[in-house]
């Protein structure tokens, strides 16, 4: 008796998790980066949007929780998708030339590790103050609030840091935008009239994300946002 | 020989189901315990595969492709035929019968030939079952067009891929019973020998390809699937794989060989363009249904085909056959466009070549209506011919396509050999001496789904088991021969390619066995035959070992089987001084040059014995009764 | 023209390699498959083996041929076979390399000649209507709208090359597998197994080795019948939507 393999054990599966756990992060980087765009509406308004989400406690958690598991598939999943297709092609082709395929495509595999190292680095830059340049951790406010909006701007000021946000930035596009219509692919959303609108779609996503991304560093490194 | 047609009386619409009848069958729990060998995965082995072991019977299938797939029935391109007479243009079974034999120039079996008219509407609701995708109207319903000679749109199609699509569908039902466990494939596998013990087929021998292992393979019956021998012209439409062996060898064992002369020579080929060239590309006759086929008037004209005016242009086809104009059947098409490059008027860099127009086709129905219709194979001409046939009129000469002749088989489809059965284009039952356009896929398809499997069981039920296994001395003699044949080739180390040998055969049945025969032509073949027969075995190159994939020595015997078949085709066409179908007799002709039948005494089937090396063959014949298609001098005027 | 050929040679459980052979003097109007004939000739005259490469039609529709020439599957032209690629599309006196489709599931058997049976293990498990010889109702018993027959037939035109996974940079089988389901899928004569189809053919795919489909989109590039990668959304939803329902 033939034992039933699982959904999950096909690529096809995978892909299918791959696609709802990257729809799950992809989620929330763009309600993170709608947040994070209150830079532009001053100190009060992202402060007060920060101290809105600390105030949020088990829901916080929750979140959290269930974006690093959604991470953690992710690549777990994609590991194993590329592990797959590297044993699919054990000897390469001396000359290989491509047609169809984007570089988006293409650096999806460098761009997911970039990403997640960029992801470390951020929590230990803006969250726990690890990598940050103010010395003795976050600059609070008389009320012992975080002034987060100051916390950003310093962050920004180390060009370093900045380039690296820009640099990544891109990367995160170029992910997102391969990723999202590739995830409706996968998913099996198709329709020959508005398969096109997948690639707009797609397209648009990821420059806003990318966009508004570089658009903090830039605002700060450029001095248009100062602190307060 | 005893050349018994079993061919059943009464009535002819009868004949079959009454027939069917009378056969006596296997019981469904016994069938299982039988094994059939089919050769050959094309639109005829696949069918009978599939059929069979659906049936229960355990199916083995030999074929030299990788896949079953890739048999040469995909290329046919124009559609199958069947008498559905969904168009209600007072199509009928005994139309389509009528045109079929009078298609074939009077020369095939009219039982047979009733049957295959008969099934071919099962035929259809078969393939759309299994989901090949025909051509469909708005509405829903099957669409059909009309073919070359016939004047009721019968034919279905899927584009100009219906070969493919049809192939596609039997293929599918061939691996479904490979799913169920009834049916073993063995690709890369080329048929060698056929065994024979006690006057019964007992299996074959074959060569894996890949690892040069000579094997045996022992059943209770044989069947070879294995299509036309065109190759042995070196150039033709055929694949390049295609060879003659199975059916040579199978005569060579005592099969009965049924007129090797009638050969199809199709109209609508791309010209051969250099001495490099490995195969000419068909071009559906689907075409001649809007394109005009002319040549110039003055001998020798090399202006290019838009400068040379309307009346100075020869519509040869509308001219001399004006009821059928450029829609004749392909006989006709071809020695017409032989003829005008005899003149001297021929087309192109090698004057072998006559012009196929669209240039009205394309005012009428514009370029689009035109790329509707026939985009694909403009495609196609465009990539190999570098010109585009929207502008400038085709260029197209006759090429061989199809062989009507074939193992000569019983109402059975049994050969001269009791339990070795032939079907499709293998064998040389339906078509005569000329096969209309669009009844191969017919034929093959009848005989691998409703014709085989009931006459097989009906061996099976009287013959019982086959008691002879693969340690028998039949095999290992066999088995012997075909590894002796291995080494000999590889053992002359002469200096020539196979291929060399094949194109000069070829060349040499071209120019003397071709479109048009003649005494003489036919004797000077006959007296260079042994001769490249002579230097082959004297002179030959194959590189490499017999213990691997090797291509050269597959090339080299299959040529070493080509050259001696070529023999008796000559024979049979030297034989037959009547011209008839495909087979045209210089000395044989009308007034008009049209092809001229000699009932009295050729009306029968050719049918050749093996007598052993170097003994000349022996010809019998088995008399052609026409009770309801009363023979008349064919008139497309 | 002349040519400067990088040609894979390998023999049987070897590694294989480059080797470099002169093709000169060959007409404008030879085929690709014609050229490497005159190749092989020449090599025979020489007592050399000569190149084994996978050919039989050559009229662009059995799909036993094909190679990856310069780095493309069936060469630069789209849609085309190789056997149906001209040799006036290079320029003379170019070099051009050939190598077999390179993939786990498509074993190198020699030299350009790759064992495909993977395919045939992939349509075993599913793709097909059971359907008993005799048994078939009426060809016109059930319409099929034209548009639908017509979609089925785009895809039906898939010819079993290999080319899509030759030219995915995963070495996926995607496309040839969801071109099958597709058209079964469309028709209404493929709905009974619709659903045991999909996960059939799937797992045989995987079974096979072939890589997974990251959506590059060579394999629609390369198809010779240029069949459309919208079809692996097909494959995908067919997969979804039968894992659900089983």
């Amino acid at each position: 008796m033939e034992t039933k393999p699982t959904f999950y054990s096909t690529s096809v599966g995978k892909k299918v998790v791959m696609a709802a756990s990257g729809f799950i992060v992809f989620g929330f980087v763009v309600v993170h980066i709608l947040g994070n765009l209150q830079l532009f509406l001053g100190a009060d308004a992202l402060n007060q949007y920060a101290a809105f989400l600390q105030g949020l406690g088990p829901v916080k958690w929750t979140v959290r929780v269930l974006l690093a598991l959604s991470v953690l598939v992710h690549m777990v999943s994609a590991t194993q998708v590329t592990l797959q297709s590297w044993a699919a092609r054990p000897e390469k082709y001396a000359v290989q030339r491509f047609q169809e395929t984007t570089y988006a495509a293409r650096t999806m595999r460098v761009g997911g590790p970039i990403i997640g190292l960029f992801v470390i680095y951020h929590l230990m830059h803006f969250t726990t103050g690890h990598c940050h340049p103010v010395k003795d951790g976050f600059v609070e406010n008389s009320e012992g609030m975080l002034n987060v909006y100051n916390n950003v701007v310093f962050g920004f000021q180390d060009p370093l840091a900045s380039v690296v946000y820009i640099v990544t930035m891109i990367f995160i596009g170029l992910h997102l935008y391969h990723g999202l219509w590739s995830m409706m692919q996968s998913v099996g959303l198709n329709h020959k009239k508005y398969n096109h609108w997948r690639k707009v779609f797609a397209v648009l996503f990821a420059l806003f994300v990318a966009g508004a991304g570089i658009s903090l560093p830039v605002a700060v490194l450029s001095g248009w946002v100062v602190p307060v | 020989m005893k050349l018994d047609s079993k061919t059943p009386d009464g009535p002819i619409e009868k004949r079959w189901d009454d027939y069917k009848f009378q056969l006596k069958l296997v019981n469904p729990a016994n069938k299982r315990k039988f094994d059939i060998i089919v050769v050959g995965s094309g639109l005829a082995g696949a069918s009978a595969g599939a059929t069979l072991a659906q049936l229960g019977y355990n199916v083995r299938c030999f074929f030299y492709q990788d896949s079953p797939r890739r048999a040469h029935s995909i290329a046919a391109q124009g559609g199958i035929n069947a008498a559905k007479n969904y168009q209600g243009d007072g199509d009928s079974v005994y139309r389509l019968f009528y045109d079929t034999v009078k298609g074939g120039d009077y020369r095939a079996r009219e039982s047979n030939v009733y049957r295959l008219a008969e099934v071919s509407n099962h035929i259809i609701d078969q393939c759309v079952a299994q989901g090949v995708p025909f051509a469909r109207e708005y509405g829903g319903n099957l669409a059909n067009r009309s073919f070359g000679g016939a004047q009721v749109s019968r034919t279905f199609y899927a584009r100009g891929q219906t070969g493919q699509q049809l192939l596609l569908g039997a293929y599918s039902a061939l691996m479904s019973q490979v799913n169920a466990g009834k049916v073993k494939l063995y690709n890369r596998t080329e048929m060698l020998e056929l065994v024979v013990a006690d006057g019964r087929a007992r299996g074959i021998v074959t060569r894996d390809m890949v690892t040069g292992k000579i094997e045996s393979h022992a059943a209770d019956a044989v069947v070879l699937a294995t299509g036309g021998y065109g190759n042995v012209f070196y150039l033709s439409t055929n694949a390049k794989g295609c060879n003659v062996t199975a059916a040579y060898r199978a005569y060579r064992k005592g099969a009965g060989f049924a007129n090797p002369c009638y050969t199809q020579i199709h109209p609508t080929c791309i010209p051969v363009h250099g001495e490099y060239q490995s195969k000419l590309t068909l071009m559906s006759e689907s075409l001649r249904n809007d394109g005009r086929i002319w040549v110039p008037k003055k001998k020798g004209d090399t202006r290019a085909p838009l400068d040379i005016p309307q009346d100075e242009r020869d519509y040869y086809l509308e001219l001399r056959y004006p009821s059928f104009g450029n829609l004749v059947p392909r006989d006709v098409a071809s020695r017409a466009a032989k003829k005008a490059c005899d003149e001297g008027r021929g087309v192109g860099s090698t004057g072998l070549g006559v012009y196929l127009d669209f240039g009205d086709a394309v005012e009428r129905l514009g370029e689009d209506g035109v790329r509707e219709r026939y985009g694909n194979l403009f495609h196609m001409y465009e990539k190999i011919t570098a010109e585009n046939p929207y502008k400038v009129p085709m260029r197209i000469f006759p090429a061989v396509h199809y062989t009507m002749g074939g193992l000569w088989v019983d109402y059975n489809l049994m050969t001269t050999i009791p339990g070795c059965f032939a079907i499709g284009e293998a064998n040389f039952s339906d078509h005569g001496a000329n096969r209309l356009g669009a009844s191969a896929l017919m034929q093959g398809l009848a005989d691998g789904y409703f014709v085989l499997p009931y006459t097989i069981g009906d061996y099976l039920a009287t013959q019982g088991n086959s008691s002879v296994n693969t340690d028998d001395k039949h095999f290992t003699q066999a088995v012997d021969d075909a590894a002796g044949k291995v080494d000999r080739l590889l053992g002359i180390k002469g200096k020539r390619t196979p291929d060399s040998f094949h194109r000069e055969l070829g060349k040499l049945l071209w120019d003397n066995c071709g479109m048009a025969r003649s005494d003489e032509s036919l004797n000077a073949a006959l007296a260079k035959i042994p001769k490249i027969k002579e230097e082959f075995w004297q002179n030959l190159r194959v590189t490499g070992s017999g213990a691997e994939l090797n291509q050269t020595l597959e090339t080299a015997g299959r040529v070493a089987d080509f050259i001696d078949f070529a023999e008796i085709l000559v024979k049979d066409a030297l034989a037959r001084t009547e011209s008839c179908g495909g087979h045209f007799r210089i000395e044989s002709q009308t007034e008009e040059s049209e092809a001229k039948r000699n009932d009295d005494e050729f009306s029968h089937a050719a049918v050749w014995e093996y007598k052993g090396e170097g003994e000349a063959p022996e010809r019998h014949t088995e008399a052609l009764r026409f009770e309801y298609c009363k023979p008349s001098q064919r008139s497309y005027k | 023209m002349d040519f400067t050929l990088k040609v894979w040679r390998q023999k049987p459980g070897t590694q294989g390699k480059l080797v470099t052979y002169e093709a000169k003097g060959i007409s404008s109007d030879a085929s690709f498959l014609e050229m490497l004939d005159v190749v092989n000739e020449r090599l025979i005259e020489k007592n050399e083996e000569p190149i084994a490469f996978d050919h039989d039609c050559r009229e662009g529709i059995c799909g036993m041929c094909g190679c990856v020439v310069n780095g493309y599957a069936h060469g630069h032209q789209g849609g085309t076979t190789l056997c149906q690629l001209h040799m006036r599309e290079f320029s003379d006196g170019s070099v051009i390399y050939v190598e077999p489709w390179r993939a786990k599931a498509f074993p190198v058997i020699k030299d350009l000649v790759v064992n495909r049976s993977a395919f045939d293990a992939i349509i075993t498990a599913g793709g097909y209507i059971s359907i008993r010889s005799g048994s078939a109702p009426d060809g016109n018993a059930m319409p099929i709208a034209k548009e639908t027959a017509d979609a089925a037939m785009d895809v039906a035109e898939c010819i079993g090359c290999g080319a899509c996974v030759a030219a995915c940079p995963n070495a996926s089988a995607m496309l040839f597998t969801s071109a099958k389901i597709t058209q079964l899928a469309l028709l209404p004569q493929g709905q009974a197994e619709r659903m045991t189809r999909a996960q059939r053919m799937v797992r045989a795919m995987e079974a096979a080795g072939f890589g997974a489909c990251t959506n590059h989109g060579e394999c629609e590039a390369a198809c010779p019948k240029e069949i459309s990668m919208d079809n692996i959304a097909r494959l995908n939803r067919e997969f979804i939507g039968s894992s659900i329902k089983k």
